[in-house]
């Protein structure tokens, strides 16, 4: 018998298919991100059934960590020209008698949340790693004495007068605590808060209704 | 060229035919390239965007006196308590020491037949009115848009006047998770009129001696 012959094949496979499908998937994701900001502390938020998606401009948010650690973040604005934060930092140094280098403000603007007394956040701004970093948020103090959250609430409400507040909260932090912070930010005359929760949906209808006793 | 030249003269004649290359570039780097930034992407996307639950709190005004605080009708007044572990306690009424007996505080939850039995009860004309509307927009009976349905509970939360007035009252040992479920519970059941207060001394006290 005559030995069948197999007809030698290339080893390469054709990878234009997959390319294709990468390219597409990478422009998907290139121009649909919204990067995840880093956040100052871990928060696992509890959970609501509202719908109503945060706001992602004109927001500070105060967090507030299950140890009780609060933590401050204000957004530059709808407009890349208005650098609200670097303003606010502006009136925060004013107000604390600090100076800060044109560098530092500049660096401030592009940073994210920070809690940590005013006075670290020179060495905040200047850390470089993340580790660092993380060492120094120590919470923004609020007590009666050094109310610096107050001032950062002003701060940040004269800087940019539509600015709604966001209160990010574990959901194991104990209930005083997220109290004081709503305490202080009626005492700044803001009376409407955004809670931020997770969505867990529940539907209920008529059929749910109990028996009329 | 020269080098070029010279090889074909070894040739001795024949075609000259240009070497055959292949059409395929190998595209393998590319790929590894791709798959890591993909992975980056994926990885850095924050793709749910955090939902938020907007409260509204009445405004202090350090020269309102108690006496000018706006008088609610006790008997519409549902009290939701909640302390330490998560426990949650209701009554009706109001606790007013000049007036005993004081009312018992009930033991309930945050589960389906918990609080929630209690508050659909109570609140049962505004929840059916409310429900009907929503069952109408989903069967396509009525069709109108999500500002003017909204506009439209809205109407119906402003009109009731039959529906329990809910005071969530936490004491310092309730943690924050509890205060968001009790606030949603108010928006799953459809309660039109619900505050966050402080628990007065009486209901400290009451919580106190409550059964565990």
């Amino acid at each position: 018998m005559p030995k069948i012959k197999q007809p030698a094949r290339s080893p390469h496979i054709d990878m234009t298919p997959m390319v294709d499908m990468f390219s597409l998937l990478l422009t998907f994701f290139m121009l649909t991100s919204t990067f995840r900001p880093q956040e100052a502390a871990l928060i696992d938020t509890p959970a609501s059934v509202s719908e109503k998606q945060a706001p992602d401009n004109d927001i500070m948010t105060i967090y507030v960590a299950k140890d009780g650690k609060v933590y401050f973040n204000f957004d530059n604005g709808r407009d890349t020209s208005t650098h609200f934060r670097r303003g606010m930092l502006e009136k925060m140094a004013e107000q604390y008698k600090l100076t800060f280098t044109p560098k530092e403000i500049d660096k401030f603007g592009k940073l994210s949340s920070f809690g940590m007394p005013i006075k670290d956040l020179k060495a905040w701004i200047a850390a470089e790693d993340a580790k660092a970093k993380e060492k120094l948020q120590t919470g923004v103090p609020m007590d009666s004495t050094d109310n610096q959250l107050a001032w950062w609430i002003r701060s940040a409400r004269l800087t940019n007068p539509a600015a709604e507040v966001a209160i990010k909260g574990d959901a194991e932090t104990d209930y005083t605590k997220v109290k004081k912070v709503m305490d202080l930010l009626q005492e700044n005359n803001v009376n409407k808060f955004n809670l931020v929760t997770n969505l867990m949906k529940q539907d209920i209808g008529i059929k749910d209704l109990p028996p009329v006793q | 060229m020269a080098e070029l030249i010279q090889e074909e003269k070894g040739k001795k004649g024949g075609k000259r035919r240009p070497k055959k290359l292949s059409t395929r570039i190998d595209m393998t780097p590319m790929v590894d390239l791709m798959c890591l930034l993909i992975t980056f992407f994926m990885l850095t996307t924050a793709f749910s965007k955090p939902k938020v639950m907007v409260i509204t709190m009445p405004e202090k005004n350090p020269k309102d006196k108690p006496e000018n605080q706006p008088q609610i009708s006790a008997a519409r007044t549902l009290n939701i308590l909640l302390t330490a572990d998560n426990r949650v306690y209701y009554y009706m009424g109001m606790a007013d020491p000049k007036k005993p007996p004081l009312p018992t505080l009930i033991k309930t939850d945050f589960s389906k037949d918990g609080i929630r039995k209690i508050l659909l009860d109570k609140n049962r004309e505004l929840f059916t009115k409310i429900a009907e509307y929503r069952d109408k927009r989903l069967t396509g009976k009525l069709v109108v848009a999500d500002t003017t349905a909204d506009n439209a509970v809205k109407q119906f939360k402003k009109e009731d006047k039959k529906g329990p007035i809910v005071l969530i009252k936490a004491d310092d040992k309730a943690k924050y998770k509890d205060v968001v479920n009790a606030i949603d519970e108010m928006s799953i059941c459809n309660i039109a009129s619900y505050a966050v207060v402080d628990p007065s001394p009486v209901e400290v006290g009451m919580l106190k001696n409550a059964p565990k």
